[in-house]
């Protein structure tokens, strides 16, 4: 989520010591995984808006944001992303999301939890959690064909002999 | 049904865990198709990033000391 392993080693330290610290006010509302999640998951966003690169904080990205109209989304059919995404790509794309859009994409894309569970985790809805990981996987595909438009314009196909 | 309509249900069709796939718009709209199309394979793709990076065994010494520290 912070895309450097130093970084998530110090958070992983950040995350025990909140633990430690805060382990006594955990009530069993809700399971210990989820409350334990959310406590990481509030390190990492704490970071992020220490350095300033939540370009939208958790929060924000909870509010409903305006639509961007269906128009963003459409294109000439013929730029659809091929059936291969580069993986490099894709995580550059992934790490220039915005904090929310990525924690949601990264909690249900990547790492497979369910929108119930990502809800409990944020303290969300579960149809905010739905409308957060679809707008983030817009972003990912606007990102995605950026790329490829920029590939397709930098290597010009030579015409067959 | 028109694009911006069918759109605006997306979040939830696919959140459901329907298949959006075998929507009447889909089949008649191209450009959906390709958005639909599109996003399933980014969520797909997604499956290959980040693959676990297991902290190093100093990680838990560093940790417990920092938490030894706080105890004093």
């Amino acid at each position: 989520m912070v895309g450097n392993i130093a970084e998530a080693e110090d958070l992983t330290q950040e995350a025990f010591l909140q633990l430690h610290r805060k382990i006594s006010t955990f009530r069993g509302d809700s399971a210990f995984s989820t409350w334990l999640h959310r406590l990481a998951i509030n390190v990492v966003l704490m970071q992020l808006r220490k350095k300033g690169l939540s370009l939208i904080s958790l929060d924000e990205a909870m509010e409903p944001v305006p639509d961007e109209g269906p128009g963003r989304s459409f294109g000439a059919p013929d730029l659809t992303l091929s059936g291969a995404i580069d993986r490099l790509v894709l995580e550059r794309a992934v790490a220039d999301l915005p904090a929310g859009y990525r924690l949601i994409f990264i909690l249900h894309d990547v790492e497979g939890y369910e929108h119930n569970e990502i809800a409990a985790m944020l303290e969300c809805s579960i149809g905010n959690s739905k409308s957060q990981l679809h707008k983030a996987r817009l972003r990912l595909r606007e990102a995605l064909r950026a790329e490829a438009r920029k590939e397709a314009q930098s290597s010009p196909t030579i015409p067959p002999r | 049904m028109s694009c911006s309509e069918f759109q605006a249900q997306l979040p939830e069709l696919i959140g459901s865990g329907a298949d959006a796939a075998a929507h009447p718009h889909i089949q008649s709209c191209d450009l959906c198709r390709a958005l639909l199309s599109d996003l399933e394979t980014i969520a797909e793709a997604a499956r290959q990033l980040l693959p676990v990076v297991e902290p190093p065994d100093e990680l838990w010494e560093q940790i417990e000391t920092a938490i030894k520290s706080e105890k004093r």
